[in-house]
């Protein structure tokens, strides 16, 4: 069954490309941990959108595929991700990034 | 019988057995096996060497030439054509020594067995005796003048081991003079022992020089080769074959060569002489005689410093700090023979060398003198006999010398009994006074004698006749033999002497036989002089000391020493008998005649028998005889007391010339002067200015020392620290200063990083599109 609206590739790579800006954005800008935590995962999620959008383009499953291995990957990212930002927390009393700056040559 | 030969290694390796069986096991031996297993050792060799006397006899005295089972190559080197077995000889001369060594060997082992008695290194003491057998028996059975040579350094290391034997004796001299000298503490023993090496040392080297110069000259060092027959006058029959036969292929050909592999030294000397060949030495050659001449003056040296001749004697006197039985063995009856026994050997070549025989006559005359002139002036026991053994040597060496072999072995025999007997004599009286002084100290008498008394000292004597029976009628027999009164045997030795020198001078008219005749004559009565000076000091008079009045010869382990005496004091007597000349009274028809110099004509060609002279037999006895009177007179009728002085002492007419004899001649003085000082400064200067000033200071210190520094100083300051640290600073400080300008990057600031990273992704990916982008602007 063909679809009834067929939705230009274009516009899934613009989306996508918007949507990769604002997590970029988010994880440049943003103090709070969870918030940059949550714009990685909007750039990942951008690029899912973009592979799905191209494979859908070129009629292969390739990109499909990998989407689902990018958001296995990302499941596992988050966990262990959460479970750093609780414990920085309990030792911190605080997520705020620019607090943690140890690495300071 | 034919085989018994093939026993002789016996001789040496039984004491070399009995050495090992003490060294290993001595101190769980005890005394009595230790003394068994050294006198059995001993009395082994003698059954041995008496088995070698009687096959001699069995075979017509044919000398059998013994391989050493094991060791049939000793030193064989074919490139160089050195061939040198280790051969043992068995021949009359070599089974005489034997004889002597062993027997009067075993009897003094046996009297050592009582003199050490309680002595706590008594199980080494006889190691040490033992080994000194090894070493003789090599130095007389050996067929060549290497395994000679072994024997003769051999019993030069046992008697600097015997000497210092007491090493650590805390002997202060009675003597003022000597207690100076010495010092307080005295390591006397270790003094005279190193002064005994010292001395052989130099004479050892004058043997070696012979040695290697009759190598060089014969290409062999065998006496005489397996089955070799002497060429010499008496064997005119035999040697006129054995000589053709020998000459006839040898002639083609140069000397030494092909000659030395048939032909022993003293044939090819009689050969080479007879030739009148040359000696090549390289750059250059000598006439043979010249080279026999060298090569016997070259022995005469290891002569004079092994048989305590002018001039190399002052070790023998020294020597006598040793045990008693040592000074019996060694240095009197058996080691200082050994120069005797060297020059009698090589008869031939001495013979062949009229220069060095005189030389040899003069320095045993004047040693004969020398010594029986010091012999008159000494307090201690002992030294009176080392100087009379000194002066009996200096007899013997003398016969040899003038060509009187047969005289001279015979002396050496008949002196190793009476002298031996007389040192053992001397060891019973000492050990007796000592004896004697402990009991008195015991009694709480004398204390304060205890740090001077001195046991050998004749002074501390007197009167022993009485206490010491046994030891005086022994010791009187050596007297008598000694001093050469008839029919001891001291008379016919040296009357033999005498009697040779007067032919040698008054017959064949030379000037050496004239002086040695009218030289040992005196030294003659010398020897009758002191011994009856001595005899009469110690045994008669009156007591002079406690200690001599409680001397006594029946303490515990004097019997055996005692028993020794006696049977010594047997052979004094007789021995004498084995050697009277032809035509003397009544002996003519009861003894045979020369028995001794025909047993020994086998195996010594140019040994003569003297014939009887009785003017001078009467002449020698009655001026003993006066001698002793004399002695007699001054000593024995008015008898010293104590605290007295010598009675020559105190006559002005005899005061100098007693204080010369006392004071040994000066001739320790002398060599102090001459060569010791000298040395001792040398050597000081070479320590003090040569070494530690020059080398030292000057060139270790200045020289090496400062380059050293100079060059580690460059090395350290502008290379190492400038040049090398510089570098390697210098890259640490560039590095840092980098490092210092990079950490500003490091913000820890996460978001940084993401942007970096984001920066880094665009850059990456700009890179990537970059051919598509320029296709997009450019196309």
């Amino acid at each position: 069954m063909e679809p009834t609206v067929f939705v230009p590739t274009d516009l899934y790579v613009m989306l996508s490309a918007v949507m990769f800006v604002m997590g970029a954005m988010g994880v440049l800008l943003r103090r709070n941990a969870i918030i940059i935590f949550m714009s990685v995962e909007l750039m990942l999620n951008s690029a899912n959108l973009a592979l799905v959008a191209f494979a859908r383009q070129w009629g292969q499953v390739d990109g499909q595929v990998f989407v689902f291995f990018v958001m296995t990957v990302a499941a596992a990212e988050v966990a262990v991700g959460l479970a750093l930002i609780v414990a920085i927390f309990r030792a911190r009393k605080s997520i705020n990034i620019d607090e943690m700056h140890e690495m300071k040559g | 019988m034919e085989n018994f030969p093939q026993l002789v290694p016996l001789v040496v390796f039984a004491p070399l057995l009995g050495l090992l069986i003490n060294l290993v096991l001595g101190k769980y031996l005890g005394e009595r096996g230790v003394g068994f297993v050294a006198v059995g050792a001993a009395l082994t060799a003698l059954g041995t060497a008496l088995l070698l006397w009687m096959s001699l006899i069995a075979t017509g005295y044919e000398p059998t030439v013994v391989e050493l089972p094991l060791m049939p190559n000793w030193i064989n080197i074919p490139a160089a054509a050195v061939d040198i077995a280790w051969q043992f000889r068995v021949d009359t001369l070599s089974v005489t020594m034997m004889l002597v060594v062993a027997g009067v060997g075993s009897l003094i082992h046996f009297y050592a067995t009582g003199y050490m008695h309680g002595d706590p290194m008594y199980p080494r003491f006889f190691v040490y005796l033992n080994l000194f057998l090894v070493f003789m028996m090599l130095l007389v059975t050996g067929n060549n003048f290497l395994v000679m040579f072994v024997g003769w350094e051999g019993v030069g290391l046992c008697s600097y081991l015997l000497i210092s034997f007491w090493w650590d004796k805390q002997n202060r001299p009675a003597d003022p003079v000597e207690a100076e000298k010495y010092g307080t503490l005295g390591w006397r023993n270790s003094i005279a022992g190193r002064k005994a090496f010292i001395v052989n040392r130099i004479g050892d080297f004058g043997l070696l020089l012979g040695v290697f110069l009759t190598f060089w000259t014969f290409g062999t060092l065998d006496f005489y080769k397996p089955g070799e027959v002497p060429i010499a006058p008496r064997h005119e029959e035999a040697a006129v074959v054995e000589h053709e036969a020998a000459a006839a292929p040898a002639e083609g050909e140069g000397e030494g060569g092909p000659l030395a592999a048939r032909m022993g030294v003293f044939n090819q000397a009689e050969l080479l002489i007879e030739e009148g060949a040359d000696v090549d030495f390289g750059p250059f050659s000598l006439p043979i005689d010249v080279v026999v001449t060298l090569i016997t003056l070259f022995f005469l040296l290891g002569v004079t410093g092994k048989s305590a001749q002018i001039p190399l004697f002052v070790w023998l006197p020294d020597a006598m700090a040793g045990p008693t039985p040592v000074s019996a063995l060694i240095h009197a009856a058996t080691m200082v023979t050994a120069g005797v026994y060297l020059i009698v050997r090589s008869n031939v070549l001495f013979h062949a060398a009229p220069l060095s025989s005189a030389v040899v006559a003069l320095v045993g005359t004047f040693t004969a003198l020398v010594g029986g002139f010091i012999a008159m002036g000494q307090w201690d026991i002992k030294k009176v006999l080392a100087y009379s053994t000194v002066s009996q040597l200096g007899f013997m060496v003398a016969a040899a010398g003038l060509g009187a072999y047969a005289a001279a072995m015979f002396h050496l025999v008949t002196h190793a009994f009476f002298k031996a007997l007389l040192f053992l004599g001397s060891g019973v009286v000492i050990h007796a006074v000592e004896h004697g002084h402990h009991h008195a100290h015991a009694h709480g008498e004398h204390a304060e004698e205890e740090d001077v008394f001195d046991p050998q000292d004749m002074r501390n004597m007197g009167g022993l006749k009485q206490r010491m029976p046994v030891t005086y009628i022994t010791y009187l027999v050596g007297t008598l033999a000694l001093a050469g009164i008839f029919p001891f045997a001291g008379f016919w030795s040296k009357d033999e002497i005498l009697a040779d020198a007067l032919n040698v001078g008054f017959l064949e008219g030379r000037l050496e036989g004239y002086i040695a005749f009218g030289v040992l004559f005196i030294a003659a009565l010398f020897t009758a002089f002191y011994m009856g000076r001595q005899l009469f000091m110690v045994f008669f008079g009156e007591p002079r000391t406690e200690a001599a009045r409680h001397a006594d010869e029946k303490a515990y382990g004097m019997q055996a020493m005692t028993r020794t005496l006696l049977v010594l004091a047997g052979g004094a007597t007789l021995v004498g008998l084995i050697n009277v000349p032809r035509g003397f009274w009544v002996f003519d028809w009861v003894i045979p005649n020369h028995a001794f110099t025909d047993f020994l004509e086998h195996t010594v060609v140019y040994a003569h028998a003297g014939s009887a002279q009785m003017l001078l037999a009467i002449l020698a006895v009655a001026g003993g005889l006066s001698m002793i009177w004399l002695a007699w007179m001054i000593y024995g009728k008015k008898p010293v007391v104590q605290g007295s002085k010598d009675p020559l002492e105190v006559t002005p007419q005899t005061k100098g010339i007693f204080a010369y004899a006392n004071a040994r001649m000066y001739w320790d003085e002398t060599y102090y002067r001459f060569f010791e000082g000298p040395f001792n400064r040398a050597a000081w200067w070479l320590a003090d200015k040569l070494d530690w000033a020059f080398l030292h200071d000057f060139v270790h210190e200045t020289i090496l020392y400062e380059t050293y520094n100079g060059i580690t100083r460059l090395l350290t300051r502008p290379i190492d620290l400038g040049l090398i640290d510089g570098a390697v600073n210098g890259l640490a400080r560039l590095i840092q200063a980098i490092a210092a300008r990079m950490r500003r990057l490091q913000t820890g600031y996460v978001r940084v990083y993401a942007l970096s990273v984001l920066l880094g992704a665009v850059v990456v990916v700009l890179l990537m599109l970059a051919p598509v982008l320029s296709d997009l602007l450019g196309g």
